[in-house]
């Protein structure tokens, strides 16, 4: 996938919701579809099993308009975080230009975090890609939750934050975080448009 | 006609923010080298974001820099009209001057250019002028070139050329600076929140922004209480009073779009802005810019800087080339080779061809060959030496020295020499005379080139000399050229020299080069004898009139001749005696002019008499008068007799 297209004077950049299953990436998708004008967003595509969990994956292209004479297309894609889809999850990483990892602040979450954020790397390197060249940030969602019952920030970062990117606390439910972590994965990416190379 | 800028819209009462920030360092750096940033530079924007604010701060922030700057600012529709005013007039000639002297043009609004076909060619020719002329033009326009409708596309790709610059709607941060800026400019303040809650509306135009501060301004003047942010809020809502001011999601999505423009605008543009200036500094010094214009044209999938690093690094390696080629061959100074660097492969070649001599010394006339020579008793022994050397250059006879007067045929022979030995095909065949070798020499020192001049010479597979009598007093040139003797001797290469003067008198010549010539063979080649004689007026007889006539030949060969150009010279008068009188040349016509009796000339009309009497009896000698001037390279002094 081509970040820049001057040709068409285009600018894409696909973004990938990444985490365990029940995380919460479908709720940040649809947060943002439900906050973006019409005039702004495609049709949200989400394709669910009967128990509303994602199935394939979740798609939200965001028409930005012309910045800097480029018409600037943002696509939000999820992955489905239940580990027996991971030939979905590869499918859906390939060309990505960042990945957002949302994490289940959940203390009794924590091992599907390492496990989903172990697979993601994984899955890169399948594809030749370090994840150290990748744009990543973390999202540390459900931080709404009783405090007994999760990790906080800090806790998360020690986790799971190993490069020390860029991370947001968030309750998705409620928007809260939902935006900073669009903004702070889309800065990354736009950032790397200098180097025109894509994730895969 | 810098009167028509507004003198508010300068750049210090701009507010800059991430939507104009580039269009602003663009606008100030062509305001501070107007003609040799980004020429043309073409603004566009939605009405309202300050295009002209930013085209007239240009014009100001120019004319203080440099006062005697001539800036001219004007709107499309009054480029058109006086255009057509001038046409009306007869004067279309002194409107297309009147901008081609402007040292800064600033046109507004261009994109009214939509279908106006004549003032499309008219910018365009304008464009051009002022670019050659490296005079700057600052167009804006609603919409990108490429979007204004029916626009040559010669327009567009000038426009491309440049810089073309967008400025986005102001966000809200910007936004509150406006509105601070405004307020403050017109004194009026107000409570805390109030112009925050007005930024924080949809209105992504400028003017509409002032409007909604006229109107708070407006409603504090007569209010007793301050103004609430709620009140403002619904005030700068115009005429919706009830309109709902943007829910907070879809600030949400702003605030995201807001920061989205400010980094595209700073990767991408900061990309664009960096490629144009590449491909204008570089197609400013005149190298080919294909490659990095394609940056612009094509999807973008490699790295654009390390595009550019490799195209300077490229254009350098040219300059390297093109610096090392004007040493080796002068000619080849400023050949367009040099100018793409997507032709390096091409470069090198015509540099290597240069290192190998591919642009060799002068080489022999191809008109003289050694067979068309005429052997006879007097030059045999010049000839056969001449032979001995083309079988065994640098052999036997290394330097070979030929000694005769003037006009006897030295020259001739030389070069005919030269031509065979280059058809042994051992490399290049350097002859030419010893004044165009002092020449060459004197260039060279003027270009600090003696050591390419040498090492031209020096990859002579044979070196001949007409002349050498006349480097007689030119020491530098004596200095070099027994370098080269010394060095060609040393390699074997063939060595001939010409002098109409016996090497024994030869004068200004140091003794260390006069021996080495004499160390050679030295062969005469006397006047041409009877026999030679013959052969030639029998040869150019049928050159010159396609005709044999043995008794003119015979005759005229019986006449005394010191040298080969006094017997072209004897024929050259009897021809010309022979078209004055509208006859065939002949014996008996050449005997009247040659020993008298000369028949009364048929006068023409550019004849011309010169009358001269002979000194010694004062009688009208005919033989001594020249009726008809031949050419001038064919004129003889006549012998007294």
């Amino acid at each position: 996938m081509s970040l820049v297209n001057f040709t068409a004077r285009e600018i894409t950049c696909k973004i990938v919701y990444y985490g365990p299953g029940r995380s919460g990436k479908t709720t940040n998708l649809q947060y943002v579809y439900g906050r973006v004008p019409e005039s702004r967003r495609g049709r949200m595509v989400s394709l669910a099993t009967q128990t509303d969990r994602t199935l394939f994956f979740d798609f939200l292209p965001l028409e930005l308009g012309t910045i800097s004479g480029f018409t600037t297309k943002f696509q939000l894609y999820t992955v489905p975080g239940q580990s027996y889809y991971n030939a979905t999850r590869k499918l859906v990483l390939q060309g990505a230009d960042g990945v957002v990892f949302v994490a289940d602040s959940q203390a009794r979450r924590f091992d599907d975090n390492l496990e989903s954020l172990q697979n993601l790397q994984d899955n890169l390197l399948a594809q030749g890609i370090d994840v150290r060249q990748v744009p990543v940030v973390f999202q540390y969602n459900k931080q709404d939750l009783p405090r007994d019952l999760i990790l906080t920030q800090d806790e998360m970062d020690d986790a799971l934050n190993f490069r020390a990117v860029q991370s947001f606390s968030a309750d998705a439910l409620h928007g809260t975080g939902v935006f900073e972590t669009l903004k702070g994965v889309s800065e990354l990416v736009l950032k790397k448009l200098a180097t025109g190379t894509p994730v895969a | 006609m810098t009167a028509t800028l507004n003198p508010l819209y300068r750049f210090d009462t701009l507010v800059v923010g991430a939507a104009n920030r580039l269009a602003f360092t663009a606008a100030k750096a062509v305001a501070e080298s107007p003609g040799t940033v980004y020429n043309p530079l073409f603004i566009y924007a939605r009405p309202g974001l300050g295009k002209t604010h930013l085209l007239m701060g240009i014009g100001h922030a120019a004319k203080a820099i440099n006062p005697r700057l001539s800036v001219e600012y004007l709107t499309l529709d009054e480029f058109v009209e006086s255009f057509h005013a001038a046409i009306a007039a007869g004067q279309g000639e002194a409107y297309r001057r009147r901008f081609i002297d402007v040292d800064l043009l600033l046109v507004d609004d261009v994109q009214f250019l939509t279908h106006r076909r004549e003032m499309q060619a008219e910018l365009l020719r304008l464009t051009d002028a002022l670019q050659t002329a490296n005079r700057q033009i600052v167009l804006t326009s609603d919409r990108p070139p490429a979007e204004i409708e029916a626009l040559d596309e010669r327009l567009i790709r000038r426009f491309a050329g440049g810089l073309v610059i967008d400025v986005a709607a102001p966000d809200y941060e910007t936004r509150v600076a406006i509105l601070l800026r405004k307020a403050e400019e017109r004194r009026a303040s107000f409570g805390k929140g109030v112009l925050e809650a007005v930024a924080s509306l949809a209105i992504d135009n400028v003017r509409e922004l002032l409007g909604a501060l006229n109107r708070l301004v407006a409603f504090q003047a007569v209010s007793d209480t301050p103004l609430l942010p709620a009140q403002a809020r619904a005030l700068a809502g115009g005429d919706a009073m009830d309109a709902p001011v943007a829910a907070p999601g879809q600030d949400e999505f702003s605030d995201f779009l807001s920061e989205v423009s400010e980094t595209v605008a700073q990767q991408v543009d900061s990309w664009r802005t960096k490629v144009a200036a590449a491909i204008l500094r570089w197609e400013g010094e005149g190298y080919r810019t294909t490659r990095i214009e394609a940056l612009l044209q094509q999807e973008m999938t490699t790295d654009p800087e390390q595009v550019l690093h490799r195209f300077e690094a490229d254009v350098k390696q040219l300059q390297s080339l093109h610096a090392e080629a004007s040493e080796l061959a002068p000619d080849l100074a400023g050949s367009n080779a040099f100018r793409d660097p997507d032709d390096l492969a091409g470069a090198e070649a015509l540099v290597t061809r240069a290192r190998q001599g591919a642009h060799p010394p002068p080489a022999p006339s191809p008109l003289w060959k050694l067979d068309d020579l005429v052997e006879a008793p007097g030059n045999r022994m010049a000839l056969q030496a001449a032979r001995v050397v083309v079988s065994e250059p640098g052999g036997r006879y290394n330097p070979l020295v030929i000694v005769g007067a003037s006009g006897v045929g030295k020259t001739h022979l030389l070069h005919a020499l030269g031509n065979a030995l280059a058809v042994e095909g051992r490399g290049p065949v350097a002859c030419l005379s010893a004044h165009e070798l002092t020449a060459e020499l004197i260039d060279a020192i003027g270009r600090d080139a003696v050591g390419v001049w040498r090492a031209r010479y020096r990859a002579a597979s044979a070196f001949l000399l007409d002349d050498v009598h006349l480097i007689a007093e030119k020491d530098r040139t004596q200095d070099e050229l027994f370098v080269l003797f010394n060095y060609l001797m040393e390699q074997g290469r063939q060595m001939v020299f010409s002098s109409a003067v016996p090497l024994a008198e030869l004068k200004g010549v140091e003794a260390r080069l006069r021996t080495r010539l004499e160390g050679g063979l030295v062969v005469d080649l006397p006047a041409p004898d009877r026999e030679v004689r013959h052969h030639v007026l029998e040869r150019l007889l049928q050159a010159k009139l396609g005709a044999r006539d043995p008794e003119l030949v015979d005759y005229l060969g019986s006449r005394p001749a010191e040298s080969v150009r006094a017997v072209h010279g004897l024929l050259q008068r009897v021809l010309n005696a022979a078209e004055s009188q509208g006859s065939a040349p002949s014996a008996a016509l050449a005997r009247e002019v040659l020993e008298g009796a000369v028949p009364k000339p048929v006068k023409r009309a550019n004849s011309r008499s010169s009358g001269v009497v002979a000194p010694a009896s004062g009688a009208r000698s005919r033989e001594k008068i020249v009726w008809d001037w031949p050419d001038v390279g064919d004129r003889i002094v006549e012998e007294w007799r």
